[in-house]
């Protein structure tokens, strides 16, 4: 990680104000080639302002971020950041194989690349289904077959799993895991607790500040508890 | 500017369009189904449709399409699909075009149709030249289309691009021609209605005028259609504060 030209994600001092409020203060980690992070934190703690930051789609207030060593927002970055929003973000006036068929071509992909996605979410058997018609697992797993085309260097992936049963949460984060072995960056948010244990890292924002960037275990360790959950609530609240 | 992903773009607007059949109903049917009911109104005072007819074939494109245009690219935003583009090798200009070009040749059908129903079952038996009313019908729903682009690159929500959609088209209505002849305006209100795109869409269908005039018209038309587009390419952000 001390390489600082491997790295994925750059991120110094990012503060960001919206509407004279401090969202996010403050703010510095690196993430490596390879990496799987979870992103934890309460409603409202600045989960999707700072995926948004990382993708150049947030304006800025100062410090720095960079991407696969470009400036966040150069136009070189299009097209290299998988991302898929907290809301669904797809046509909902189209079918699920156009939806990725619209996405593939303005990255320039092969067809194939539309079914390889599709079998990835399990999604095959609804190719020729309107979007408008899945239910809404459906819709979220459409959603993270766009931000998987092309494998892409970096995922950002803003609660991909909510709405999700265990069986397909446990074969997606398994995905996300093979993705990570294989050399892409993982970043994922998250509401699910137990799902912490994923990754091999946990950035836990509270208020907009990075209360915590270390392993799950030292989670557990440094709040001194056994369930994620309980350590979720303990490093919150700041009674740890 | 890549015309392959403009032309992308244009694809998956018109399959959109192709799912929701009512839309497609407005766009097209709409506007011919408008005309005919005045037709069919004014049937007890002859020669009144054949004047007031052809001034509502540059009136009615411009209203329909800039209303389903600006509620495309609005839900697009709201929906977070316009987010995700900004994350891809789309660029603005590429996005505008795209919705440009779909809904430029759906003006094409729609003024193809209105005309040649008005001058076949309306009975329309307007002075002025076909070809020319369905150009005019044409750029009058290019109008709207490229305002509608401009509106939802500034409006922050469909709600405010629904307030603003009476501002911009009533009082357009009110001063382009169709009540009182711009002529019969006080001077202060017809130097505002001649810049209007409006007047001009429905001067450009006035028969027994000068090259020039049409010209002029045609010009004004054309000359509010760039720079709308080039104000709703420009004005879209890719970041939001
Ligand atoms: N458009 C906006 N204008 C002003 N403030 C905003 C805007 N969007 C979000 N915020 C505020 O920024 C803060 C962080 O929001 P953000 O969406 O990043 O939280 P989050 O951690 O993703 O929450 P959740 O888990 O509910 O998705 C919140 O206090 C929110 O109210
Ligand atoms: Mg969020």
């Amino acid at each position: 990680m001390e390489a600082s030209s491997q790295s994925t994600f750059e991120v110094d001092d990012l503060r960001v104000e919206r509407q004279g409020n401090e969202i996010l203060r403050s703010i510095s980690f690196r993430a490596a080639p390879g990496e799987l992070i979870g992103l934890l934190g309460p409603s409202g703690s600045g989960k999707t302002t700072l995926m948004r930051s990382l993708l150049g789609v947030q304006a800025l207030t100062s410090g720095s971020v960079k991407v696969l060593q470009s400036a966040v927002g150069s136009a070189s970055l299009r097209g290299r950041i998988g991302y898929m929003a907290q809301g669904s973000a797809i046509y909902l006036d189209l079918t699920v194989e156009e939806n990725l068929e619209y996405f593939a071509g303005v990255l320039r992909l092969a067809a194939m690349e539309v079914e390889r996605v599709m079998a990835v979410v399990a999604l095959t058997s609804f190719a020729g289904r309107l979007a408008s018609s899945l239910s809404g697992g459906e819709q979220t797993r459409l959603s993270l077959a766009i931000a998987l085309l092309g494998s892409p260097p970096a995922l950002i992936l803003d609660e991909p799993t909510v709405g999700l049963d265990p069986i397909l949460r446990r074969d997606l984060w398994r995905t996300f895991e093979e993705l990570a072995r294989a050399g892409t960056t993982v970043l994922v948010s998250s509401h699910v607790l137990d799902e912490a244990a994923h990754c091999a890292r946990l950035l836990l924002l509270r208020n907009g500040a990075l209360l915590f960037d270390d392993s799950p275990a030292q989670l557990l360790a440094a709040a001194g508890a056994t369930s994620y959950d309980v350590a979720f609530e303990r490093l919150i609240e700041g009674v740890a | 500017m890549s015309l392959r992903r403009a032309l992308l773009t244009t694809r998956r607007i018109l399959q959109q369009l192709r799912h929701d059949p009512r839309t497609i109903g407005l766009l097209l049917l709409v506007p011919s189904a408008l005309v005919g009911l005045l037709a069919w109104s004014l049937t007890n005072d002859p020669g009144a449709f054949d004047s007031i007819g052809p001034r509502l074939l540059g009136v009615f494109p411009l209203v329909v399409m800039f209303l389903v245009t600006s509620v495309i690219t609005l839900r697009e935003r709201s929906v977070g699909t316009l987010e995700r583009l900004f994350t891809l090798p789309l660029t603005k200009a590429e996005f505008v075009a795209g919705y440009a070009i779909a809904f430029g040749a759906l003006a094409i059908v729609q003024s193809f149709l209105v005309s040649v129903l008005s001058y076949t079952w309306y009975g329309l038996a307007h002075q002025g030249v076909p070809w020319r009313i369905s150009v005019v019908a044409l750029c009058a729903g290019l109008l709207g289309t490229a305002f509608g682009l401009a509106l939802s690159a500034t409006a922050h929500s469909e709600f405010q691009a629904v307030q603003f959609m009476p501002a911009f088209i009533l009082p357009q209505l009110l001063l382009c021609g169709l009540i009182l002849p711009v002529s019969q305006l006080p001077s202060a209100l017809r130097l505002l209605a001649d810049v209007l795109p409006m007047t001009a869409a429905v001067h450009a269908i006035a028969p027994f005028q000068s090259n020039w005039y049409y010209v002029s018209q045609f010009a004004i038309m054309v000359g509010y259609i760039l720079v709308a587009l080039i104000v709703g390419a420009t004005t879209l952000r890719r970041t939001t504060k």
